[in-house]
């Protein structure tokens, strides 16, 4: 009996792994099966249909939402990752930086603490400084809290990279802002992509401060399933999460395969 | 001279957005808290400690200030269950965690994406999942029912173990992440070296395993714990507004109940919670480093 034994395996891991992803993603497995049930009533079977999805579709304030998450993480999104960009270029890549330590913790501040807090920050903000319209109020907040999502991957991008391109390039008289565009930014720009998705992935989420801030007739996607779900469970709410689910799992699955294509070691370490 | 002029301007809209929408809006919560309520919602700013009084005393109907535990109550049970989710997750993700970290890079690679892909699905829509699996006529109650197991049950939800269950769902994926990391760092050739000393798999995995994955389980139970401290969703969905936890008492004090500085003031102690912990994990830490440095 020479038969060699793992003693790095554990007995019941195994099944236990495997029934810890069944809890995973049996709760979605719930809402994309339900939402295909004819019946009116969300748990009784009542046949396939995809009538839930129609009415889902055909909803014109769902819609609406939609543009309005849309628009608010796309403002969002290119605010938080440029300025996340710029932040993230003297923090990292500069030498001699001043209160680099304090600056670092400043730029993500909004991970630091409870984003209730945060809200709440912005509303009495913008309730002193008289800001009425919705829109720009979600803009303004989401903006802020997506620069540390936008911040963070460019960061661990730019921690990979040597100083040895940049410094031929400018030895090769290039300028500093020719550097930039021709050899830095190509570098860094699976870390800004992902940068930029996170951000745009962590908007389009937000509830909790779209919530405190609702009004002026902003109503943000996460915001209106939260009205519907207060009115009760629909069969037609199951589509429209479903679409979510659906929409989410793309999106993230896309950027991953784009990832570790360009080598970000996302997936491909 | 250039370089120089963008340390400057590379990091001012990322400051200046800071400051504005963040640092002096937080200064105005503390001063809030210290307001008195406005007649008609809001705030005026008169100074007063009531909103402070108001989290551990109550007027009694006499004019007589009372002792009133109900705001304690909440800040309590909001420390326990996100105490209680941290615990199940460092328990639930560990052998998870360490079954992945144990497989070539390709499965690896594939299972790591798994638990994180629930995490990127809309946050609502995940807590939303569970109300129609624990909800009356919900899919547990049906399938217990049709199965003729029982003629029919209390409701799942609306309770604190309802929340606990979002809860731990919502952030499991937040303990894994870092102890896998951890536990891959680890060298194998440890675990068969105890095993070479006749260590049993119990033994090792105390004496060896355990120790070595700490960093990554402290790291997890800040990132469950702090979140789990500002939950809105769940106390409002699945505790069904009526167990309060802070996150839903704050957002009442500004939407229904209308006393900005009373949400202000709870508002300022969730904050000072979340410090607390922080500057302790901080302090632990540089501690640990430092052990390690010599």
């Amino acid at each position: 009996m020479s038969e060699k034994i793992d003693v790095r395996r554990y007995p019941g891991f195994r099944l236990y792994t495997f029934v810890f992803f069944i809890y995973l993603y049996l709760p979605i497995a719930v809402v994309i099966f339900y939402s295909f049930n004819d019946n009116r009533l969300v748990s009784v079977w009542g046949g396939f249909s995809l009538r839930w999805y129609k009415s889902a579709l055909a909803n014109e304030n769902l819609l609406s939402a939609v543009k309005t998450s849309l628009m608010v993480a796309t403002f969002a999104t290119v605010v938080a990752t440029t300025v996340a960009l710029m932040a993230a270029i003297v923090l990292v890549r500069m030498k001699n930086v001043k209160f680099r330590k304090v600056s670092q913790t400043v730029v993500n501040l909004p991970l630091l603490l409870p984003e209730i807090v945060l809200s709440v920050a912005v509303l009495i903000l913008f309730s002193q400084i008289g800001l009425s319209n919705g829109l720009m109020k979600l803009m303004i907040a989401h903006s802020t809290f997506c620069i540390p999502f936008a911040f963070l991957p460019i960061r661990a991008r730019m921690q990979g990279m040597e100083m040895d391109f940049e410094e031929a390039s400018q030895d090769l008289y290039a300028g500093k802002w020719t550097t930039f565009r021709k050899v830095t930014l190509p570098m860094i720009l699976p870390g800004v992509f992902a940068g930029g998705m996170l951000a745009f992935v962590i908007s389009m989420d937000d509830f909790i401060t779209s919530n405190m801030l609702n009004s002026g007739g902003a109503t943000t996607l996460p915001v209106y399933i939260f009205g519907l779900i207060r009115q009760g469970v629909t069969p037609e709410l199951n589509a429209i999460s479903a679409l979510i689910i659906l929409v989410s799992v793309a999106i993230v699955s896309a950027v991953g395969l784009i990832l570790s294509r360009s080598g970000n070691g996302f997936g491909s370490d | 001279m250039k370089t120089l002029d963008f340390r400057f301007w590379g990091l001012l809209p990322a400051h200046v957005i800071m400051l504005l929408t963040l640092i002096v809006p937080i200064g105005i919560i503390i001063m809030v808290s210290f307001a008195t309520r406005g007649s008609y919602g809001g705030f005026e700013f008169e100074f007063s400690t009531a909103s402070y009084q108001k989290l551990l005393f109550n007027e009694g109907w006499s004019g007589e200030t009372e002792f009133n535990p109900q705001y304690i109550f909440i800040i309590v049970r909001t420390l326990f269950l996100a105490l209680v989710t941290t615990l199940i997750c460092m328990v639930a993700a560990f052998p998870v965690a360490y079954l992945i970290a144990q497989q070539n890079a390709r499965t690896k690679a594939i299972l790591i994406y798994l638990v994180t892909l629930p995490f990127w699905v809309s946050m609502i829509v995940r807590v939303y999942a569970w109300l129609i699996i624990l909800g009356n006529d919900g899919v547990i109650e049906t399938t217990l029912v049709a199965t003729g197991l029982v003629q029919g049950i209390d409701s799942l939800l609306f309770n604190n173990w309802a929340m606990l269950i979002g809860m731990v769902y919502s952030y499991i994926p937040l303990m894994i992440l870092p102890v896998f990391a951890s536990i891959e760092k680890l060298d194998s050739a440890l675990i068969e070296a105890s095993h070479d000393l006749f260590g049993s798999r119990l033994k090792t995995m105390q004496k060896i395993i355990l120790p070595l994955s700490w960093p990554g389980l402290a790291a997890g139970s800040i990132l469950v714990f702090v979140p789990c401290l500002g939950a809105v969703l769940e106390p409002i969905l699945l505790g069904g507004g009526k167990t309060m936890l802070m996150g839903n008492l704050i957002q009442n004090q500004f939407g229904g109940a209308r006393n900005w500085p009373l949400g202000a003031a709870i508002a300022i102690v969730l904050m000072s919670l979340v410090m607390i912990i922080l500057m302790i994990n901080g302090l632990r830490s540089e501690a640990r480093e430092r052990k390690e440095a010599i």
